[in-house]
């Protein structure tokens, strides 16, 4: 019974975002950018593409190091540092998005000069390392410590024994915690209003302000116009079913590249 | 005479401060068949991993005194030609799960990255699996995951894996504890088999194991080398009356 009850809120969400969202996507609405107040036809184009461009560079970041810190934690579970890298990953994990805005704004956008995509990237990849590190730690920990010490017996040095054995056989754990944060990330919308801040232009250019989706939707639904709160309920259908095929991909890659123990 | 390969000469170890295996005085000849059993926790399966220096990777442990490898000392050889030259297989077929029964069988050199012809590869992944006996069951089969055979083969194939890098001496850690007793005598007339070509240095919890497969004997009581004999002369008749109480079944 309670487990129906956890499935209310999923399907009336949805519900409602599909009935309020779907009128108003279309091919125009994929493909336009902004337009001003009281002309139709506007879009979200600059936005998808400015969600996509700073996901990406987040990932870039957040990934190789929170895999690399993964595998330290993983392999060295007793030894005083991994304690309190630990403890400070859990402790990242808990500092709200908006906080970690803030200090993007203070430590990266102050210094540079201006609102810039690569801040709102490296604020976002803050948020996404302790999942990435975490999952990947949690994957090796699940891995028995008899195929280290089979791969060791054959003579393999150590980081070998790491990249040759322990990652491909956690490689569907590890991945599935990069596209969670990544799902994660992408409806953040907090540090992002101080850092990426947002734009109204279709702009690639990292180094200056981006729009992003939640932070459109941020400013469409609390502008006094209906049309942009239209557009708003537009956006976040999009948002959702980004997101919702971010997890579905991430089950996917679980089972296939699943290596069975 | 028999040539010895591997000595021990006052070898101790350690888990921090507890004194596992102590002062172990031990030779072994070359193409011969050692069984070493004792009591769990008697140290045994401590002093076969610190043989090929397995025993350091697991933290707070250290060891002292002499391990010689063809007159060597090991303990100032790099560990990783150490392992290269004394091969172990473990108490649980641990075959690697992500790769396939033949990417298994030449796992050694694969995953050191030895970069061999097709042609060798293809020689030592048969040759080798043809001396555990594994060949005619799996010769079609060589693409399918190691994981995919039953217990018994995949401890064959650990074997195989271990043959593969053509070490001297190959260590075996209760090869058999997880098998059944089908597979248990498949892997027992393996060493007859092996000792042709490796020394065997065998752990093992079972005395009927021990009596069956071995040349010679060694039996740990409390971390130390009790007794070590020819294993018909340690059975019938002998010395230590530790040794007898044992193998009697006075305690296990």
């Amino acid at each position: 019974m309670l487990s129906v009850a956890c499935v209310v809120p999923l399907i009336a969400i949805l519900g409602f975002i599909i009935k309020a969202g779907i009128t108003h996507v279309n091919w125009a609405f994929l493909v336009n950018v902004e337009k001003p107040v009281g002309e139709t036809n506007g879009g979200v184009a600059h936005a998808l593409a400015g969600s996509m461009i700073i996901i990406l560079m987040a990932s870039v970041i957040a990934v190789p190091i929170g895999i690399l810190c993964g595998v330290y934690l993983g392999e060295n579970r007793n030894s005083k540092l991994a304690y309190w890298s630990r403890l400070c990953v859990d402790i990242l994990q808990g500092v709200p998005s908006i906080v970690i805005g803030i200090v993007a704004y203070i430590w990266l956008v102050k210094p540079l000069g201006g609102y810039s995509a690569i801040s709102g990237s490296i604020a976002l990849a803050i948020m996404m390392l302790p999942i990435v590190v975490r999952s990947t730690e949690e994957t090796l920990k699940l891995l028995p410590d008899s195929i280290r010490e089979a791969a060791f017996a054959l003579g393999m040095p150590f980081h070998r024994v790491i990249l040759k054995v322990i990652l491909p056989c956690g490689i569907s754990g590890i991945l599935s915690g990069v596209m969670l944060s990544v799902a994660r990330i992408a409806g953040e919308t907090a540090p992002l209003l101080f850092t990426a801040f947002g734009c109204q232009f279709m702009n690639i250019d990292v180094r200056k302000p981006m729009e992003t989706l939640p932070h459109l939707i941020f400013k469409y639904a609390i502008s006094p116009y209906n049309e942009w709160k239209d557009l708003a309920w537009g956006a976040s259908l999009i948002l959702l079913v980004w997101v919702l095929l971010l997890n579905f991909l991430t089950r996917l890659i679980t089972k296939r590249w699943k290596v069975q123990l | 005479m028999e040539s010895t390969i591997v000595k021990s000469v006052n070898y101790n170890s350690y888990f921090g401060d507890n004194h596992v295996v102590k002062n172990v005085n031990i030779e072994i000849p070359k193409n011969h068949v050692i069984a070493v059993m004792g009591p769990s926790g008697c140290g045994k399966t401590t002093f076969l991993r610190g043989i090929n220096r397995m025993h350091e990777l697991i933290p707070g442990a250290t060891a002292n005194g002499q391990i010689l490898l063809n007159n060597e000392d090991v303990m100032a050889m790099h560990p990783i030609f150490v392992r290269l030259k004394i091969g172990m297989v473990f108490q649980r077929p641990n075959p690697f799960p992500n790769l396939s029964i033949y990417d298994n069988v030449i796992a050694g050199y694969k995953l050191n990255g030895i970069k061999l012809p097709k042609a060798e590869r293809d020689n030592i992944v048969q040759h080798s699996l043809e001396r555990v006996a594994l060949w005619n069951e799996v010769k079609d089969s060589l693409n399918k995951k190691g994981t995919f055979l039953s217990g018994g083969q995949q401890q064959r194939l650990c074997i195989a894996r271990t043959v593969a890098m053509e070490p001297e001496v190959i260590l075996f850690d209760e090869p058999t504890s997880a098998l059944d007793p089908i597979s248990t005598s498949t892997v027992e007339e393996l060493f007859h088999e092996l000792k042709k070509n490796y020394t065997l240095i065998i752990v093992t919890h079972n005395m009927q194991q021990a009596a069956r497969c071995s040349d010679r004997t060694a039996f740990f009581y409390m971390g130390e080398l009790v007794e070590y004999d020819d294993t018909k002369q340690m059975f019938t008749n002998p010395k230590d009356t530790r040794t007898q109480n044992y193998i009697t079944g006075r305690f296990s």
